[in-house]
């Protein structure tokens, strides 16, 4: 591709530098006719992004003169995963801030501050955990998998580098956009109008790399990992275009009215809500279970046919579900019944996938008490069984006229996020690190100490959890003897506060985990031991690539 | 069956077109019959579009991430409706871009919070929520009574609803930062013209402080009017009309 271009015929190099050029004007214009102080922020920070960019487009084309192509392109992913571990820290830093705020109000809260309140930092945690973390740890592996399994160089010389650090310049323009109060005041989609468009950029180039790698590929098959990942990267971008259809105020201003209103804006930002976790938050790191389980167990896919359902199924019914999150509420019930019907139906390609990933250890179970980076995948796929059952058992009616609205959903999504996700990731990520640098495996000692802290964080999370969303739901409907209601709201929020704080510490627990596991990273990476055995730059053995 | 797939797995294009054709279903057939049938696009007397002063206290509403804790969705359950008050109808919401109708009650809801509590409480709660209610974990809001209120766009802010077809009038449109002043300061010299132009807002000096407009004010302003509008003494949810 354009990396072995000569020198003066760089489309890529130009392209970018157009994108940047152009990104940087509309900085200064912004920042010059800013109708608010916030936007003027925003807009000079973008400025040093775009210039800082301008610097390393010169640094990438010098590098690229200077020494010939690799076999794989492993540069973008090793920085990958540098920024997960960043994100991921700084995400679960503002959880664990803002469980304690609501533990220890009197305590967190700053009167001078305003900026650091529950309602800014919220959409900065989770934005931070879902986006910038599992965004990375997504694109990292993604293009670590797809040139493993097509056997092909990342396509597009250049824009793989574009694609990350447009990410990061996302997530920057997000998290400190939060702290100005800069929001949609969307669950998941509080990005503003601009940072929308260029995440759409970025996420156009992510989708462009990744099909022309895989055009390049010198298999015939394509692997059941990258339909996961091509299915998350084209949905999640038809989502985000279209439940984040708005219109600005002002060109120089952040403020913007979303294009439907009530109940129509309602379910199309569940649809978004619930798909950001169906195709972000599963599809996506389902691609990973498909090849580092295989891979660090060392056998093949459980069932090939299985994989086939699984995926298909899964992509399917996951976006009809939205509507579940809407139950009782203004939303015609024919809708909210489908989506309940769907979610209940959702729980089979889910537990599909699940037994797919569990069983590609027949054969392999001793590997659990000798590999610990394998049990963390593995116990991942078990919090994946778990909370995609609880998922469709709440999604009833009934149950959710009792859970919704309580902490019994926030339970429910850290089961899901720190159990599946964060443990899968965490998995890929010990993987990745030896075998990008080329180094001996992660001390397993620490991975041991990680695994233990983070599940017995997770337990007391989820735990605490129900106990205070299932008290919540009884106490807002309990009568009393004389038929009036029994609990004032305010008690209810007073009977939250022991498990509010065991909540914390749940997730302090689990915060500690991973600082245990960046040093254990850092130590890896830059460890005098190079690897003992060779690197793993083959497909993944008896991938079930075939069909004849 | 299975060498059927082959198909998908080895033409990247298929694969692509199958997933796009795969995951449109689901949201073609939910969310398009919302833009069409009558249950959501219903009418109710008294919804009315916001006034600029309210509309900004919306957007305060929005800034401050208050619906990551309060929801604005009331369910036609019998506790809901005790505690709360009538259910939430669609069209209580149609005016609302984006919806804020919450997904989670670390506090309580907030659809028809308007009318419950005076403006001196809304004031002392937001400058410290735990001074009058011990047991709340809800942050301290002192800085909004602080913040002159940015009124340099509300035209445009109005412009863009009227895009988005809230039905503002061009008076309405042309005298959004005067309405917002008048709104807040009842003797203000156009408060007569504010209340021909919303003959239904309320109007008072919400945040205690006559000589200035601040996001107090357009944060009270929006709290009080919430679920104020359909007078459920004369809605009759039972019928014909409103039964769709």
């Amino acid at each position: 591709m354009t990396a072995v271009a000569k020198p003066g015929s760089r489309i890529d190099a130009m392209a970018i530098g157009t994108i940047i050029a152009a990104g940087a004007f509309y900085a200064v214009w912004g920042a010059a006719n800013a109708t608010d102080r916030a936007f003027s922020i925003q807009m000079w920070t973008a400025l040093v992004a775009f210039l800082a960019g301008a610097l390393m487009l010169f640094f990438y084309i010098g590098q690229d003169r200077a020494e010939p192509p690799t076999r794989y392109e492993n540069g973008v992913i090793k920085a990958g995963v540098v920024a997960s571990m960043f994100w991921g820290i700084a995400g679960f830093l503002v959880g664990v801030v803002i469980a304690a705020q609501l533990a220890f109000p009197n305590i967190f809260y700053f009167e001078d501050f305003g900026w650091l309140n529950f309602g800014r930092l919220r959409p900065l945690h989770t934005n931070a955990v879902i986006f910038a973390f599992g965004g990375n740890v997504l694109i990292a592996t993604s293009f670590y998998v797809v040139q493993r399994t097509c056997r092909a160089r990342l396509a597009g010389g250049l824009w793989p580098w574009f694609v990350f650090w447009g990410f990061q310049l996302v997530i920057v323009l997000a998290g400190t956009g939060y702290l100005l109060g800069i929001t949609q005041g969307r669950e998941y989609a509080e990005l503003p109008w601009y940072t929308d468009i260029w995440l759409t950029i970025v996420w156009v180039a992510y989708l462009l790399v990744f099909l022309g790698t895989i055009w390049k590929r010198q298999e015939k098959h394509i692997y059941v990992a990258n339909w996961f990942y091509l299915a998350f990267i084209v949905t999640i971008a038809m989502l985000h275009i279209i439940n984040n259809l708005a219109i600005p105020v002002s060109f120089s201003g952040w403020f913007s009215y979303s294009l439907f209103s009530g109940v129509q804006d309602a379910l199309t930002q569940w649809w978004y809500g619930h798909n950001a976790v169906g195709f972000f938050l599963t599809a996506g790191f389902l691609g990973i279970m498909y090849y580092f389980i295989p891979k660090q167990a060392d056998r093949p896919v459980y069932s090939y046919r299985l994989s086939i359902i699984h995926f298909w199924a899964l992509i399917f019914l996951y976006i009809w579900a939205g509507p579940h999150h809407l139950h009782y509420t203004a939303l015609p019930q024919w809708a909210q019944t489908l989506g309940a019907t769907f979610s209940i139906m959702l729980w089979m390609p889910s537990w599909g996938g699940m037994i797919n990933g569990l069983m590609t250890l027949s054969g392999a179970w001793d590997k659990l008490r000798t590999d610990p980076v394998l049990r963390m995948l593995v116990v991942s796929v078990a919090f994946y069984g778990m909370s995609t059952f609880e998922g469709p058992v709440m999604s009833i009616r009934a149950v959710n006229s009792l859970s919704h609205y309580t902490d019994w959903t926030i339970g429910h999504v850290h089961s899901g996020a720190l159990g599946w996700v964060g443990f899968v990731s965490f998995g890929a990520l010990y993987c990745l690190t030896p075998w990008l640098w080329k180094k001996k495996q992660v001390s397993h000692a620490l991975v041991e100490w990680h695994f233990w802290l983070s599940t017995i964080g997770i337990v007391l999370y989820i735990t605490s959890m129900w106990v205070a969303g299932i008290m919540q739901g009884l106490m807002w409907r309990a009568y009393n003897e004389f038929g009036f209601l029994e609990y004032s709201f305010v008690e209810s929020v007073e009977a939250m506060h022991l498990y509010y704080i065991i909540r914390a510490g749940g997730g302090l627990l689990f915060l500690l985990g991973a600082l245990i596991m960046a040093y254990n990273l850092w130590r890896t990476a830059t460890s005098k031991e190079p690897a003992l055995e060779r690197p793993r730059d083959v497909p993944a053995a008896g991938a079930p690539v075939a069909a004849e | 069956m299975w060498n059927f797939h082959k198909w998908f797995e080895r033409h990247t294009l298929i694969l692509l077109i199958g997933i796009l054709v795969v995951v449109s279903i689901g949201g073609l057939v939910q969310i398009t019959p919302l833009f069409f049938i009558e249950s959501t696009i219903e009418r109710v007397e008294g919804v009315r579009p916001y006034t600029p002063l309210e509309l900004a206290g919306r957007q305060v509403y929005i800034r401050e991430g208050c619906y990551t804790c309060h929801s604005q969705m009331i369910r036609p359950l019998r506790d809901e409706v005790e505690r709360y008050g009538h259910y939430s109808l669609a069209a209580e919401s149609m005016y609302d871009h984006p919806f804020q109708w919450g997904s989670k009650r670390t506090g309580p809801d907030l659809a028809r919070v308007g009318g419950r509590y005076s403006d001196e409480w809304h004031r002392a709660h937001l400058l410290d929520p735990r001074s009058v209610v011990p047991e709340s974990v809800m942050p301290p809001y002192a800085f909004l009574a602080n913040a002159d209120l940015n009124m340099s766009r509300m035209g445009d802010h109005l412009r863009v609803n009227r895009m988005l077809s809230v039905p503002y009038t061009d008076e309405q449109l042309a005298n959004a930062v005067v309405d917002a002043r008048a709104q807040a300061n009842p003797l203000d010299d156009h408060a007569f013209d504010f209340t021909q132009r919303y003959p239904t807002a309320l109007q008072r000096d919400f945040d205690g402080n006559p000589g200035r407009v601040t996001e107090m004010d357009a944060l009270i302003a929006y709290l009080q009017m919430l679920g104020t509008g359909v007078d459920f003494e004369t809605y009759q949810a039972e019928a014909p009309e409103n039964r769709r």
